[in-house]
């Protein structure tokens, strides 16, 4: 299928700002479904609210867009009664990690087939520019004019250590690379998380002096590395790109289809 | 069923009567988040569900519990969850969700005393406008109950019947007496009662589908996620692909739908019971635990020749005004019962000619209305000869 087959042309133009970074994350997400050679009455994309959760609106699958923080808890819902279908779920790092953080840590615990794409900004863009829990210090927002003092979660970190079985780290200046992530996520049989570092020039960038969209492409080219990579070894102020974890953990679904011959021998 | 004393008499809890009458009338798919008064509902879904092949599913508290099952509806498959107040209080945003979207789903809440924890193990009806109007912004909603097991059987499955025709949530409001009051339940047979498959559209393939585009009866045929229709859900006020919109005359023509399509069918959606209301000069009304110390005063004083009536309220919501004016047209007296400070009876003094004949006779400790309680009250009202 053409890449403008997965679109809902009929509902552009789009929401989002020049230059935001949601939108290339949609380009990278479509071209990894492109590659996977995926039938998109098979796919069905499930989002809360805020600017990365309007994705579902513009592509042609099934697409739920749902409450603040909620999708997962949606998409559990969604996955559980019919296994087969692919589950993408986009997320804003506010939705996802802090009114969504239960439901988040739970869907990794699970290790339930969902893909989890955390569009991190470090920012909520819809709301106008207030901090969120991936903020992390010295951050200007405007909730936090004389900047935040609050400490932000390491993504990976806290998806691993719930169990997630697939972790990694995109940005939307490494495209091809994402791309590639999110061909692994989503083939990855469990859970799998993928941050993906979003400018927000809108209300991050405007504020926090990193200019405007090609600015802030430049500083993720400049401030992330490759995991393993000699400079992230040499600078570990860097953040690093790739894939934290890979694992193979027996999944939630299939593990009910084992519930049920169990309880049908009775 | 537990407890079988033969093939189709069962010696059972009102919570079993529930979940049994859920899988009887189809559910495919529970989630749920235990709480008192109402987990042997979810303890009973947990045991039958796998059994029969269906899927069960315990989440992380009452928010993801209803999300959950939104998201196994639009599969295809017909849905409930159940709580008490605190998860019911949980639920309510994801509940205006379901109404926005028009996601067939069942919802039970077995009351317990509250505000806040309150009285986890005992009963009231506190929850009534709750239900109502618990979920923020304007809307109509469904809501049911009943006063002992058969009933609630069969409410349940009309729960579940209303649910796919009005394709909205249907709330069963029981409370912790009939939850947990074992008595008689007589199973009905496989095709006794009507059960009402979910609508799906005739609009083949390549055709575009309008998710949101009510028929000329109001009712809107679904497509299954994973078949070939694929369009947009949001909670966001929408136009006929799903898609949002802010277009004021698609605003104004989607909260019209919303509210009509149950206000407009409040006919089709009234259940009550009726006993001894033809020359009733005393009406009184209830639903739920207390319509059986209404019930029993009632029959009780019709011995001594005293003309007391019950109108016992299945529908709550949307509620029966006008069946409420007519049973009382006639009555010197009205007299609501009920446990909670006063709710159904603001409905019933809107409702009826004479406001001012209308009572409340209540109880609010956590324990059960007695009909002594009811008769205090009716001694107060018409005098020492009750
Ligand atoms: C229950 C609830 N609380 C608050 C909001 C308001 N709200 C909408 S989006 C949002 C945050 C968006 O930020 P993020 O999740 O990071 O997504 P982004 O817009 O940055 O992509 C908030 C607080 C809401 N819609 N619902
Ligand atoms: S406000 Fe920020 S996150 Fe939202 S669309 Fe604009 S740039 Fe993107
Ligand atoms: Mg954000």
């Amino acid at each position: 299928m053409a890449l403008q087959d997965y679109i809902r042309s009929r509902f552009f133009p789009h929401i989002w700002c020049v230059g935001c970074g949601h939108g290339t994350a949609l380009n990278a997400l479509l071209r990894a479904v492109e590659t996977l050679g995926l039938d998109p009455s098979d796919i069905v994309m499930v989002s809360g609210i805020g600017c990365s959760s309007r994705m579902p609106g513009y592509v042609d699958f099934h697409t739920l867009h749902t409450l603040h923080g909620r999708a997962l808890a949606f998409a559990t819902g969604t996955k559980m009664s019919k296994p087969e279908l692919t589950v993408l779920v986009p997320m804003g790092d506010g939705d996802a990690l802090a009114i969504g953080g239960n439901h988040f840590i739970h869907a990794c615990r699970r290790n339930i087939d969902i893909t989890a794409i955390v569009l991190n900004n470090r920012i909520y863009g819809m709301t106008g520019g207030q901090f969120s829990p991936l903020s992390g210090p010295g951050v200007v927002a405007t909730t936090a004019p004389y900047s935040t003092y609050d400490p932000a979660f390491d993504v990976m970190r806290l998806a691993v250590g719930a169990g997630a079985s697939f972790a990694a780290r995109g940005s939307t200046y490494h495209v091809v690379e994402l791309q590639q992530l999110l061909v692994k996520a989503i083939s990855h049989k469990g859970f799998s998380v993928i941050e993906v570092l979003s400018p927000c020039p809108t209300h991050f960038g405007r504020r926090n002096q990193q200019g405007d969209s090609v600015e802030m492409l430049e500083w993720l080219k400049a401030n992330t590395a490759k995991l393993g990579s000699k400079a992230a070894e040499e600078n570990p102020e860097l953040i690093t790109r790739g894939i934290f974890v890979e694992d193979e953990r027996p999944e939630y679904c299939e593990q009910y289809e084992r519930i049920l011959e169990q309880a049908r021998e009775g | 069923m537990t407890n079988k004393t033969n093939n189709k008499i069962a010696f059972v809890q009102g919570n079993e009567v529930c979940a049994e009458a859920a899988l009887y009338a189809g559910a495919g798919f529970y989630a749920g988040y235990p709480i008192t008064p109402s987990s042997e509902i979810m303890e009973h879904m947990a045991r039958r569900m796998p059994a029969m092949g269906r899927r069960f599913l315990q989440m992380e508290d009452e928010i993801a519990s209803l999300a959950a099952i939104i998201g196994a509806s639009l599969t295809g498959h017909k849905v409930m969850t159940a709580t008490s107040g605190p998860g019911f209080s949980l639920m309510q945003e994801t509940l205006g969700f379901a109404i926005m979207a028009e996601i067939p789903c069942v919802i039970v809440n077995v009351q317990r005393g509250g505000p806040s924890t309150g009285l986890p193990t005992q009963a009231a009806q506190g929850d009534v406008y709750q239900a109502r109007w618990g979920t923020h912004g304007d809307h109509a909603v469904i809501a049911l109950t009943a006063s002992n097991n058969q009933d609630l059987f069969e409410m349940t499955v009309e729960a579940f019947n209303m649910a796919e025709t009005y394709r909205t949530p249907v709330i069963v409001l029981i409370d912790e007496v009939i939850g947990h009051l074992r008595e008689k339940l007589q199973m009905p047979d496989p095709d006794e009662l009507e059960v009402v498959k979910r609508l799906r559209t005739a609009v083949p393939h390549g055709v575009d589908y309008h998710p949101y585009l009510p028929r000329e009866d109001g009712r809107l045929p679904m497509s299954d996620f994973g078949d070939k229709h694929r369009y947009n859900v949001t909670g966001l006020y929408h136009n006929m692909w799903g898609f949002p919109t802010t277009d004021p005359g698609v605003i104004d023509g989607l909260i019209h739908h919303l509210i009509d399509k149950i206000e407009n069918n409040l006919h089709q959606i009234t259940r009550y019971k009726e006993y001894y209301l033809s020359d009733a000069d005393c009406v009184l009304i209830s639903y739920g635990c207390s319509a059986r110390s209404a019930l029993h005063i009632v029959k009780n004083r019709r011995q001594r020749g005293m003309k007391l009536g019950l109108l016992e309220l299945q529908t709550l919501w949307p509620f029966p005004a006008g069946l409420v004016r007519e049973k009382c047209s006639g009555a010197q007296h009205i007299v609501v019962v009920e446990m909670n400070m006063g709710q159904v009876v603001h409905e019933v003094k809107r409702a009826v000619d004479h406001p001012e004949r209308v009572y409340l006779a209540n109880r609010v400790d956590g324990e059960f209305i007695t009909p002594t309680n009811i008769k205090n009250v009716l001694r107060v009202i018409m005098g020492r000869g009750v």
